[in-house]
Protein backbone atom coordinates (compact mmCIF):
# COMPACT_ATOMS: atom_id res chain seq x y z
CA UNK A 1 0.00 0.00 0.00
CA UNK A 2 2.95 2.31 0.42
CA UNK A 3 3.08 2.89 -3.34
CA UNK A 4 -0.50 4.02 -3.39
CA UNK A 5 0.16 6.21 -0.40
CA UNK A 6 3.16 7.76 -2.10
CA UNK A 7 1.13 8.36 -5.23
CA UNK A 8 -1.65 10.07 -3.30
CA UNK A 9 0.81 12.37 -1.60
CA UNK A 10 3.09 13.11 -4.53
CA UNK A 11 3.21 16.69 -5.69
CA UNK A 12 3.78 17.52 -9.33
CA UNK A 13 6.88 19.65 -9.87
CA UNK A 14 6.08 20.55 -13.45
CA UNK A 15 2.86 22.27 -12.36
CA UNK A 16 4.66 24.55 -9.89
CA UNK A 17 5.73 28.10 -10.65
CA UNK A 18 9.34 29.19 -10.27
CA UNK A 19 8.98 30.48 -6.70
CA UNK A 20 7.12 27.34 -5.56
CA UNK A 21 9.74 25.17 -7.19
CA UNK A 22 12.51 26.95 -5.31
CA UNK A 23 10.69 26.48 -2.05
CA UNK A 24 9.96 22.80 -2.75
CA UNK A 25 13.65 22.02 -3.34
CA UNK A 26 15.53 24.03 -0.72
CA UNK A 27 15.60 22.86 2.93
CA UNK A 28 12.38 23.81 4.65
CA UNK A 29 12.50 27.31 6.08
CA UNK A 30 15.89 28.09 4.56
CA UNK A 31 14.77 30.05 1.48
CA UNK A 32 15.61 33.73 1.26
CA UNK A 33 14.83 35.38 -2.06
CA UNK A 34 17.27 37.94 -3.46
CA UNK A 35 15.98 40.80 -5.61
CA UNK A 36 12.39 39.74 -4.97
CA UNK A 37 9.54 41.39 -6.88
CA UNK A 38 9.43 44.23 -4.36
CA UNK A 39 12.91 45.27 -5.48
CA UNK A 40 11.14 46.11 -8.76
CA UNK A 41 14.16 45.56 -10.98
CA UNK A 42 12.33 45.17 -14.26
CA UNK A 43 13.43 44.95 -17.84
CA UNK A 44 14.34 48.43 -19.11
CA UNK A 45 13.57 47.39 -22.70
CA UNK A 46 10.13 45.80 -22.82
CA UNK A 47 7.81 48.70 -22.12
CA UNK A 48 9.02 50.67 -25.15
CA UNK A 49 7.79 47.69 -27.18
CA UNK A 50 4.34 47.64 -25.62
CA UNK A 51 5.07 44.56 -23.48
CA UNK A 52 4.21 44.57 -19.77
CA UNK A 53 7.38 43.98 -17.75
CA UNK A 54 7.38 41.78 -14.65
CA UNK A 55 8.77 42.89 -11.29
CA UNK A 56 11.15 39.92 -11.06
CA UNK A 57 11.82 39.73 -14.82
CA UNK A 58 10.83 36.07 -14.73
CA UNK A 59 13.78 34.83 -12.67
CA UNK A 60 13.69 33.86 -8.99
CA UNK A 61 17.05 33.80 -7.19
CA UNK A 62 17.09 32.33 -3.70
CA UNK A 63 19.75 31.51 -1.17
CA UNK A 64 19.18 28.67 1.21
CA UNK A 65 20.50 25.26 2.07
CA UNK A 66 20.31 21.78 0.58
CA UNK A 67 20.83 19.05 3.14
CA UNK A 68 22.43 21.73 5.29
CA UNK A 69 24.88 22.80 2.55
CA UNK A 70 24.97 26.44 1.49
CA UNK A 71 23.22 26.76 -1.85
CA UNK A 72 21.97 29.30 -4.33
CA UNK A 73 19.09 28.45 -6.61
CA UNK A 74 17.94 30.27 -9.73
CA UNK A 75 14.56 29.36 -11.20
CA UNK A 76 13.30 30.64 -14.52
CA UNK A 77 9.55 31.28 -14.71
CA UNK A 78 8.48 29.62 -17.94
CA UNK A 79 5.17 31.47 -17.83
CA UNK A 80 6.71 34.90 -18.40
CA UNK A 81 7.70 35.51 -22.02
CA UNK A 82 8.34 31.81 -22.56
CA UNK A 83 11.06 31.78 -19.92
CA UNK A 84 13.18 33.89 -22.23
CA UNK A 85 16.24 35.57 -20.77
CA UNK A 86 16.67 39.29 -21.06
CA UNK A 87 19.23 41.62 -19.55
CA UNK A 88 17.89 41.60 -15.98
CA UNK A 89 16.95 37.93 -15.65
CA UNK A 90 20.25 36.91 -17.23
CA UNK A 91 22.21 39.19 -14.90
CA UNK A 92 20.36 37.71 -11.90
CA UNK A 93 21.52 34.20 -12.80
CA UNK A 94 25.06 35.17 -13.84
CA UNK A 95 25.51 37.46 -10.83
CA UNK A 96 24.30 34.79 -8.39
CA UNK A 97 26.70 32.22 -9.84
CA UNK A 98 29.57 34.73 -9.75
CA UNK A 99 28.91 35.41 -6.05
CA UNK A 100 28.73 31.67 -5.34
CA UNK A 101 32.18 31.25 -6.93
CA UNK A 102 33.44 34.13 -4.80
CA UNK A 103 32.00 32.38 -1.72
CA UNK A 104 34.05 29.31 -2.59
CA UNK A 105 37.23 31.32 -2.94
CA UNK A 106 36.47 32.68 0.54
CA UNK A 107 36.04 29.22 2.02
CA UNK A 108 32.21 28.95 1.84
CA UNK A 109 31.31 25.89 -0.29
CA UNK A 110 28.18 27.31 -1.95
CA UNK A 111 26.72 25.06 -4.65
CA UNK A 112 24.12 26.02 -7.26
CA UNK A 113 20.90 24.64 -8.72
CA UNK A 114 19.45 26.05 -11.95
CA UNK A 115 15.80 25.37 -12.83
CA UNK A 116 15.77 25.83 -16.58
CA UNK A 117 12.45 26.53 -18.31
CA UNK A 118 13.51 28.69 -21.17
CA UNK A 119 13.36 29.27 -24.88
CA UNK A 120 16.76 30.98 -24.64
CA UNK A 121 17.44 34.59 -25.58
CA UNK A 122 14.51 37.00 -25.17
CA UNK A 123 14.38 38.31 -28.71
CA UNK A 124 12.96 41.66 -27.57
CA UNK A 125 16.32 42.23 -25.81
CA UNK A 126 18.25 40.20 -28.31
CA UNK A 127 21.90 41.15 -28.00
CA UNK A 128 21.74 41.83 -24.28
CA UNK A 129 20.08 38.46 -23.74
CA UNK A 130 22.82 36.78 -25.76
CA UNK A 131 25.53 38.63 -23.81
CA UNK A 132 23.92 37.67 -20.50
CA UNK A 133 23.80 34.02 -21.53
CA UNK A 134 27.52 34.12 -22.41
CA UNK A 135 28.09 35.43 -18.87
CA UNK A 136 25.89 32.71 -17.35
CA UNK A 137 27.96 30.12 -19.23
CA UNK A 138 31.22 31.67 -18.04
CA UNK A 139 29.96 31.64 -14.45
CA UNK A 140 28.87 27.98 -14.61
CA UNK A 141 32.33 26.89 -15.78
CA UNK A 142 33.92 29.03 -13.07
CA UNK A 143 31.74 27.76 -10.20
CA UNK A 144 31.88 24.15 -11.41
CA UNK A 145 35.59 24.13 -10.50
CA UNK A 146 34.60 24.30 -6.83
CA UNK A 147 31.12 22.87 -6.30
CA UNK A 148 28.38 21.13 -8.28
CA UNK A 149 26.21 23.28 -10.53
CA UNK A 150 23.12 21.13 -11.04
CA UNK A 151 20.69 21.86 -13.85
CA UNK A 152 17.07 20.68 -13.76
CA UNK A 153 14.88 20.72 -16.86
CA UNK A 154 11.41 19.69 -15.73
CA UNK A 155 9.12 21.06 -18.44
CA UNK A 156 6.76 22.05 -19.81
CA UNK A 157 8.76 24.75 -21.62
CA UNK A 158 12.00 22.81 -21.90
CA UNK A 159 15.42 24.32 -22.38
CA UNK A 160 16.54 25.78 -25.69
CA UNK A 161 18.88 28.23 -27.35
CA UNK A 162 21.95 29.47 -25.57
CA UNK A 163 20.55 28.15 -22.29
CA UNK A 164 20.67 24.59 -23.63
CA UNK A 165 24.41 25.13 -23.96
CA UNK A 166 24.40 26.41 -20.37
CA UNK A 167 22.55 23.25 -19.31
CA UNK A 168 25.16 21.17 -21.11
CA UNK A 169 27.91 22.91 -19.10
CA UNK A 170 26.38 21.95 -15.74
CA UNK A 171 28.22 19.38 -13.66
CA UNK A 172 24.98 17.36 -13.42
CA UNK A 173 21.74 17.56 -15.36
CA UNK A 174 18.32 16.15 -14.39
CA UNK A 175 15.28 15.86 -16.64
CA UNK A 176 11.70 14.59 -16.45
CA UNK A 177 9.63 13.00 -19.18
CA UNK A 178 8.02 16.37 -19.88
CA UNK A 179 11.39 18.01 -20.55
CA UNK A 180 12.82 18.82 -23.93
CA UNK A 181 16.44 19.81 -24.35
CA UNK A 182 17.84 21.08 -27.62
CA UNK A 183 19.74 23.96 -29.17
CA UNK A 184 17.28 25.18 -31.73
CA UNK A 185 13.57 25.51 -31.16
CA UNK A 186 11.41 23.49 -33.58
CA UNK A 187 9.85 26.58 -35.19
CA UNK A 188 13.24 28.08 -35.91
CA UNK A 189 14.61 24.90 -37.51
CA UNK A 190 11.49 24.66 -39.64
CA UNK A 191 11.90 28.31 -40.64
CA UNK A 192 15.60 27.96 -41.46
CA UNK A 193 15.74 24.45 -42.91
CA UNK A 194 12.22 23.63 -44.11
CA UNK A 195 9.39 21.43 -42.92
CA UNK A 196 10.91 18.26 -44.40
CA UNK A 197 13.91 18.76 -42.14
CA UNK A 198 11.88 19.49 -39.01
CA UNK A 199 8.10 19.62 -38.63
CA UNK A 200 7.50 21.88 -35.64
CA UNK A 201 3.90 20.68 -35.27
CA UNK A 202 4.79 16.99 -35.04
CA UNK A 203 5.07 16.76 -31.28
CA UNK A 204 5.74 13.00 -30.98
CA UNK A 205 8.60 13.43 -33.46
CA UNK A 206 10.07 16.31 -31.47
CA UNK A 207 9.84 14.48 -28.13
CA UNK A 208 11.32 11.36 -29.69
CA UNK A 209 14.48 13.31 -30.55
CA UNK A 210 14.79 15.89 -27.78
CA UNK A 211 12.58 14.64 -24.94
CA UNK A 212 13.90 13.78 -21.49
CA UNK A 213 13.60 10.03 -21.93
CA UNK A 214 15.63 10.06 -25.17
CA UNK A 215 18.28 12.40 -23.75
CA UNK A 216 18.69 10.08 -20.76
CA UNK A 217 18.83 6.96 -22.94
CA UNK A 218 21.59 8.66 -24.98
CA UNK A 219 23.61 9.58 -21.90
CA UNK A 220 23.21 13.30 -22.60
CA UNK A 221 21.78 13.89 -19.12
CA UNK A 222 22.61 12.30 -15.78
CA UNK A 223 19.21 11.48 -14.33
CA UNK A 224 15.65 10.87 -15.48
CA UNK A 225 13.30 11.66 -12.62
CA UNK A 226 9.57 11.41 -12.02
CA UNK A 227 7.50 14.57 -11.99
CA UNK A 228 7.50 14.66 -8.19
CA UNK A 229 8.91 17.53 -6.15
CA UNK A 230 10.11 15.28 -3.34
CA UNK A 231 11.81 12.86 -5.74
CA UNK A 232 13.65 15.72 -7.44
CA UNK A 233 14.79 17.12 -4.11
CA UNK A 234 16.06 13.71 -3.02
CA UNK A 235 17.94 13.35 -6.27
CA UNK A 236 19.63 16.72 -5.73
CA UNK A 237 20.62 15.75 -2.20
CA UNK A 238 21.99 12.44 -3.49
CA UNK A 239 24.17 14.23 -6.05
CA UNK A 240 25.48 16.67 -3.47
CA UNK A 241 26.23 13.76 -1.11
CA UNK A 242 28.15 11.87 -3.83
CA UNK A 243 28.98 14.24 -6.72
CA UNK A 244 31.38 11.70 -8.25
CA UNK A 245 34.52 12.57 -10.13
CA UNK A 246 33.43 12.05 -13.73
CA UNK A 247 34.74 14.61 -16.20
CA UNK A 248 31.94 17.06 -17.07
CA UNK A 249 30.20 15.96 -20.28
CA UNK A 250 31.23 19.21 -21.99
CA UNK A 251 34.88 18.12 -21.64
CA UNK A 252 34.38 14.71 -23.23
CA UNK A 253 35.32 15.67 -26.81
CA UNK A 254 37.46 12.57 -27.43
CA UNK A 255 34.53 10.26 -26.86
CA UNK A 256 32.00 12.32 -28.79
CA UNK A 257 34.32 12.95 -31.75
CA UNK A 258 35.04 9.24 -31.89
CA UNK A 259 31.32 8.41 -31.92
CA UNK A 260 30.50 11.07 -34.52
CA UNK A 261 33.35 9.77 -36.65
CA UNK A 262 31.66 6.37 -36.74
CA UNK A 263 28.19 7.78 -37.39
CA UNK A 264 26.77 7.53 -40.89
CA UNK A 265 25.51 11.07 -41.47
CA UNK A 266 24.16 10.39 -44.97
CA UNK A 267 20.65 9.22 -44.04
CA UNK A 268 18.41 11.52 -42.03
CA UNK A 269 18.70 10.93 -38.27
CA UNK A 270 16.16 9.05 -36.21
CA UNK A 271 15.84 8.45 -32.49
CA UNK A 272 16.73 4.75 -32.61
CA UNK A 273 19.95 5.25 -34.58
CA UNK A 274 21.14 7.96 -32.21
CA UNK A 275 20.32 5.80 -29.18
CA UNK A 276 22.22 2.88 -30.67
CA UNK A 277 25.24 5.09 -31.38
CA UNK A 278 25.40 6.63 -27.92
CA UNK A 279 24.61 3.40 -26.08
CA UNK A 280 27.18 1.49 -28.11
CA UNK A 281 30.13 2.44 -25.98
CA UNK A 282 28.33 2.55 -22.64
CA UNK A 283 27.85 -1.18 -22.21
CA UNK B 1 18.95 28.93 -52.44
CA UNK B 2 22.25 30.21 -53.74
CA UNK B 3 24.50 31.82 -51.22
CA UNK B 4 28.01 33.08 -51.77
CA UNK B 5 30.11 31.48 -49.06
CA UNK B 6 32.06 33.95 -47.00
CA UNK B 7 35.83 33.55 -47.18
CA UNK B 8 36.56 36.38 -44.77
CA UNK B 9 37.39 34.15 -41.84
CA UNK B 10 39.79 32.06 -43.87
CA UNK B 11 41.41 35.11 -45.50
CA UNK B 12 41.99 36.91 -42.22
CA UNK B 13 43.26 33.72 -40.59
CA UNK B 14 45.79 33.24 -43.40
CA UNK B 15 46.84 36.89 -43.23
CA UNK B 16 47.28 37.00 -39.46
CA UNK B 17 49.31 33.81 -39.41
CA UNK B 18 51.39 34.62 -42.53
CA UNK B 19 49.97 31.53 -44.24
CA UNK B 20 51.37 29.18 -41.61
CA UNK B 21 50.22 25.57 -42.03
CA UNK B 22 47.24 24.42 -40.01
CA UNK B 23 47.27 21.65 -37.44
CA UNK B 24 46.20 18.23 -38.69
CA UNK B 25 43.59 16.09 -36.99
CA UNK B 26 40.74 18.58 -37.38
CA UNK B 27 37.76 18.67 -39.71
CA UNK B 28 38.18 20.82 -42.84
CA UNK B 29 35.64 23.25 -41.36
CA UNK B 30 37.89 24.16 -38.42
CA UNK B 31 41.24 25.79 -39.08
CA UNK B 32 43.69 25.58 -36.18
CA UNK B 33 46.91 27.50 -36.78
CA UNK B 34 49.79 28.11 -34.39
CA UNK B 35 51.61 31.36 -35.16
CA UNK B 36 53.07 34.21 -33.13
CA UNK B 37 51.28 37.20 -31.64
CA UNK B 38 53.54 39.96 -30.33
CA UNK B 39 56.52 37.64 -30.74
CA UNK B 40 55.07 34.91 -28.53
CA UNK B 41 53.33 31.65 -29.51
CA UNK B 42 49.59 31.88 -30.01
CA UNK B 43 46.80 29.73 -31.43
CA UNK B 44 44.41 31.09 -34.08
CA UNK B 45 41.04 29.43 -34.67
CA UNK B 46 38.48 29.89 -37.45
CA UNK B 47 35.32 27.99 -38.41
CA UNK B 48 35.10 28.09 -42.21
CA UNK B 49 32.80 26.78 -44.95
CA UNK B 50 33.37 23.21 -46.11
CA UNK B 51 31.19 22.21 -49.07
CA UNK B 52 31.93 18.53 -48.37
CA UNK B 53 31.05 18.56 -44.67
CA UNK B 54 29.56 15.16 -43.74
CA UNK B 55 26.76 17.04 -42.01
CA UNK B 56 24.79 18.76 -44.78
CA UNK B 57 23.40 21.51 -42.55
CA UNK B 58 26.95 22.64 -41.63
CA UNK B 59 28.43 23.30 -45.06
CA UNK B 60 28.33 27.12 -45.10
CA UNK B 61 30.53 27.90 -42.12
CA UNK B 62 27.92 27.09 -39.48
CA UNK B 63 29.11 25.82 -36.11
CA UNK B 64 27.80 22.26 -35.91
CA UNK B 65 28.53 19.02 -34.09
CA UNK B 66 32.05 18.44 -35.42
CA UNK B 67 33.02 22.09 -35.19
CA UNK B 68 31.84 22.47 -31.58
CA UNK B 69 33.58 19.39 -30.23
CA UNK B 70 36.72 20.07 -32.29
CA UNK B 71 36.99 23.60 -30.87
CA UNK B 72 36.92 21.95 -27.45
CA UNK B 73 39.80 19.75 -28.55
CA UNK B 74 41.85 22.65 -29.98
CA UNK B 75 41.45 24.63 -26.75
CA UNK B 76 42.11 21.70 -24.44
CA UNK B 77 45.40 21.10 -26.30
CA UNK B 78 46.44 24.69 -25.61
CA UNK B 79 45.58 24.42 -21.92
CA UNK B 80 47.48 21.14 -21.60
CA UNK B 81 50.51 22.40 -23.54
CA UNK B 82 50.92 25.40 -21.21
CA UNK B 83 49.91 23.69 -17.98
CA UNK B 84 53.29 24.42 -16.38
CA UNK B 85 54.19 27.50 -18.42
CA UNK B 86 54.42 30.78 -16.48
CA UNK B 87 53.13 32.75 -19.49
CA UNK B 88 50.12 31.15 -21.20
CA UNK B 89 49.83 31.54 -24.96
CA UNK B 90 47.10 33.72 -26.40
CA UNK B 91 44.11 32.36 -28.33
CA UNK B 92 42.64 34.38 -31.20
CA UNK B 93 39.17 33.42 -32.44
CA UNK B 94 38.68 34.75 -35.97
CA UNK B 95 34.89 35.03 -36.15
CA UNK B 96 32.82 34.80 -39.33
CA UNK B 97 30.00 32.41 -38.43
CA UNK B 98 26.56 32.77 -40.07
CA UNK B 99 24.79 30.60 -37.48
CA UNK B 100 24.80 27.36 -35.60
CA UNK B 101 23.76 24.38 -37.74
CA UNK B 102 19.96 24.05 -37.90
CA UNK B 103 19.03 20.45 -38.62
CA UNK B 104 17.45 17.21 -37.51
CA UNK B 105 20.78 15.37 -37.29
CA UNK B 106 22.15 18.15 -35.15
CA UNK B 107 19.30 18.18 -32.64
CA UNK B 108 19.15 14.40 -32.46
CA UNK B 109 22.88 14.04 -31.79
CA UNK B 110 22.95 16.87 -29.25
CA UNK B 111 24.45 19.94 -30.93
CA UNK B 112 23.81 21.83 -27.68
CA UNK B 113 26.33 19.53 -26.00
CA UNK B 114 28.87 19.95 -28.83
CA UNK B 115 28.65 23.74 -28.56
CA UNK B 116 29.06 23.41 -24.79
CA UNK B 117 32.30 21.57 -25.58
CA UNK B 118 33.54 24.71 -27.35
CA UNK B 119 32.31 27.13 -24.68
CA UNK B 120 33.90 24.94 -22.01
CA UNK B 121 37.24 25.03 -23.82
CA UNK B 122 37.25 28.81 -24.27
CA UNK B 123 36.09 29.48 -20.70
CA UNK B 124 38.66 27.14 -19.17
CA UNK B 125 41.44 28.61 -21.33
CA UNK B 126 40.49 32.05 -20.07
CA UNK B 127 40.34 30.88 -16.44
CA UNK B 128 43.73 29.17 -16.85
CA UNK B 129 45.23 32.54 -17.79
CA UNK B 130 45.32 32.35 -21.58
CA UNK B 131 44.46 35.74 -23.09
CA UNK B 132 41.48 35.01 -25.36
CA UNK B 133 40.63 37.56 -28.05
CA UNK B 134 37.77 37.42 -30.55
CA UNK B 135 38.23 39.25 -33.87
CA UNK B 136 34.90 39.80 -35.64
CA UNK B 137 35.45 39.98 -39.41
CA UNK B 138 31.96 38.85 -40.53
CA UNK B 139 28.83 37.49 -38.94
CA UNK B 140 28.79 36.53 -35.29
CA UNK B 141 25.37 35.02 -34.88
CA UNK B 142 23.60 33.52 -31.93
CA UNK B 143 24.70 30.08 -30.76
CA UNK B 144 27.57 30.10 -33.23
CA UNK B 145 29.05 33.18 -31.56
CA UNK B 146 28.43 31.74 -28.08
CA UNK B 147 30.51 28.73 -29.13
CA UNK B 148 33.18 30.64 -31.02
CA UNK B 149 34.13 34.04 -29.63
CA UNK B 150 31.76 35.13 -26.87
CA UNK B 151 33.92 33.71 -24.07
CA UNK B 152 36.81 35.98 -25.08
CA UNK B 153 38.29 38.46 -22.62
CA UNK B 154 38.29 41.11 -25.34
CA UNK B 155 36.15 41.37 -28.48
CA UNK B 156 37.43 43.44 -31.41
CA UNK B 157 35.16 44.12 -34.40
CA UNK B 158 36.00 45.43 -37.85
CA UNK B 159 33.77 48.25 -39.06
CA UNK B 160 31.84 46.92 -42.03
CA UNK B 161 28.17 46.34 -42.86
CA UNK B 162 28.93 42.62 -43.09
CA UNK B 163 30.04 42.47 -39.46
CA UNK B 164 26.97 41.68 -37.42
CA UNK B 165 26.22 40.31 -33.98
CA UNK B 166 22.74 39.03 -33.30
CA UNK B 167 20.65 36.42 -31.51
CA UNK B 168 18.58 35.35 -34.50
CA UNK B 169 18.03 36.17 -38.18
CA UNK B 170 15.21 38.62 -38.88
CA UNK B 171 12.73 36.18 -40.42
CA UNK B 172 12.97 33.68 -37.57
CA UNK B 173 12.99 36.39 -34.90
CA UNK B 174 9.82 37.86 -36.41
CA UNK B 175 8.13 34.45 -36.42
CA UNK B 176 9.01 33.64 -32.82
CA UNK B 177 7.93 37.04 -31.50
CA UNK B 178 4.73 37.03 -33.60
CA UNK B 179 5.72 40.18 -35.45
CA UNK B 180 6.23 41.06 -39.08
CA UNK B 181 9.74 41.77 -40.29
CA UNK B 182 8.71 45.42 -40.74
CA UNK B 183 7.55 45.64 -37.14
CA UNK B 184 10.76 43.98 -35.99
CA UNK B 185 12.82 46.54 -37.88
CA UNK B 186 10.79 49.42 -36.47
CA UNK B 187 11.52 48.24 -32.91
CA UNK B 188 15.16 47.57 -33.77
CA UNK B 189 15.51 51.22 -34.78
CA UNK B 190 14.70 52.41 -31.24
CA UNK B 191 15.79 49.54 -29.00
CA UNK B 192 19.61 49.22 -29.23
CA UNK B 193 19.93 45.56 -28.13
CA UNK B 194 17.50 44.53 -30.89
CA UNK B 195 19.35 46.32 -33.68
CA UNK B 196 21.39 44.51 -36.31
CA UNK B 197 23.98 47.27 -37.00
CA UNK B 198 27.43 47.44 -35.46
CA UNK B 199 27.09 50.94 -33.97
CA UNK B 200 24.06 49.88 -31.94
CA UNK B 201 25.93 46.79 -30.83
CA UNK B 202 28.96 48.87 -29.87
CA UNK B 203 26.70 51.01 -27.64
CA UNK B 204 26.13 47.94 -25.44
CA UNK B 205 29.75 48.04 -24.27
CA UNK B 206 30.57 44.48 -25.25
CA UNK B 207 33.27 45.44 -27.77
CA UNK B 208 36.72 46.40 -26.58
CA UNK B 209 37.59 48.11 -29.86
CA UNK B 210 36.26 48.68 -33.37
CA UNK B 211 38.60 49.20 -36.33
CA UNK B 212 38.15 50.42 -39.88
CA UNK B 213 39.95 48.59 -42.67
CA UNK B 214 40.32 49.25 -46.39
CA UNK B 215 39.69 45.77 -47.72
CA UNK B 216 37.74 43.58 -45.40
CA UNK B 217 37.42 40.61 -47.75
CA UNK B 218 41.16 40.28 -48.38
CA UNK B 219 43.26 42.48 -46.09
CA UNK B 220 46.22 44.44 -47.44
CA UNK B 221 49.45 45.15 -45.58
CA UNK B 222 48.18 48.30 -43.84
CA UNK B 223 44.96 46.65 -42.72
CA UNK B 224 46.89 43.73 -41.39
CA UNK B 225 49.35 45.93 -39.48
CA UNK B 226 46.51 47.89 -37.86
CA UNK B 227 44.59 44.79 -36.80
CA UNK B 228 47.69 43.02 -35.58
CA UNK B 229 48.65 46.04 -33.48
CA UNK B 230 45.17 46.06 -31.97
CA UNK B 231 45.33 42.35 -31.12
CA UNK B 232 48.71 42.93 -29.47
CA UNK B 233 47.27 45.75 -27.38
CA UNK B 234 44.32 43.56 -26.42
CA UNK B 235 46.66 40.80 -25.34
CA UNK B 236 48.71 43.19 -23.20
CA UNK B 237 45.54 44.64 -21.70
CA UNK B 238 44.29 41.18 -20.73
CA UNK B 239 47.61 40.24 -19.17
CA UNK B 240 47.42 43.43 -17.09
CA UNK B 241 43.74 43.24 -16.17
CA UNK B 242 42.93 39.57 -15.55
CA UNK B 243 40.83 36.73 -16.84
CA UNK B 244 37.21 37.68 -16.16
CA UNK B 245 34.51 39.34 -18.28
CA UNK B 246 33.95 42.39 -16.08
CA UNK B 247 35.18 44.73 -18.80
CA UNK B 248 31.85 44.25 -20.58
CA UNK B 249 29.67 45.93 -17.98
CA UNK B 250 30.66 49.58 -18.34
CA UNK B 251 28.25 51.00 -20.92
CA UNK B 252 25.21 53.15 -20.16
CA UNK B 253 23.10 50.58 -22.00
CA UNK B 254 24.17 47.95 -19.45
CA UNK B 255 23.18 49.92 -16.35
CA UNK B 256 20.63 47.24 -15.40
CA UNK B 257 23.28 44.49 -15.57
CA UNK B 258 25.42 46.45 -13.11
CA UNK B 259 22.54 47.32 -10.82
CA UNK B 260 21.41 43.70 -10.57
CA UNK B 261 24.92 42.64 -9.56
CA UNK B 262 25.22 45.44 -6.98
CA UNK B 263 21.88 44.55 -5.40
CA UNK B 264 22.68 40.83 -5.39
CA UNK B 265 25.94 41.53 -3.61
CA UNK B 266 24.24 43.78 -1.07
CA UNK B 267 21.57 41.17 -0.32
CA UNK B 268 23.88 38.11 -0.50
Amino acid sequence: MSDLNALLHSRSFVELGARQRASALLDQGSLRELLDPFARVKSPWLEAQGIVAQADDGVVVAKGSLGGRPAVLAAIEGGFQGGSLGEVGGAKIAGALELAAEDNRNGIPTCAVLLLETGGVRLQEANLGLAAIAEVQAAIVELRQYQPVIGVVAGPVGCFGGMSIAAALCSHLLVTREARLGLNGPQVIEQEAGIEEYDSRDRPFIWSLTGGEQRFACGLVDAYVADDAQAIRERLLGILERPGDALPRSRQYPRFLDLLGRYDAAPQADAAAVRALYQGDQA
Amino acid sequence: MSTVLSQRGLNWLHALTADAAGQSGYPASLKVVDAPLAGRPARYLAVVPDADNRFPRARHGEVGLLEGWSLGQALDEVIAADRDAPVKRAVVAVVDVPSQAYGRREEALGIHQALAGAVDGYARARLAGHPVIALLVGKAMSGAFLAHGYQANRIVALRDPGVMVHAMGKESAARVTLRTVDELEAFAAKVPPMAYDLDSYASLGLLWETLSVERIEQPGAEDLARVRACLEQAEADIRAAGTDLRGRLGAANRAASRRVRELLRAQW
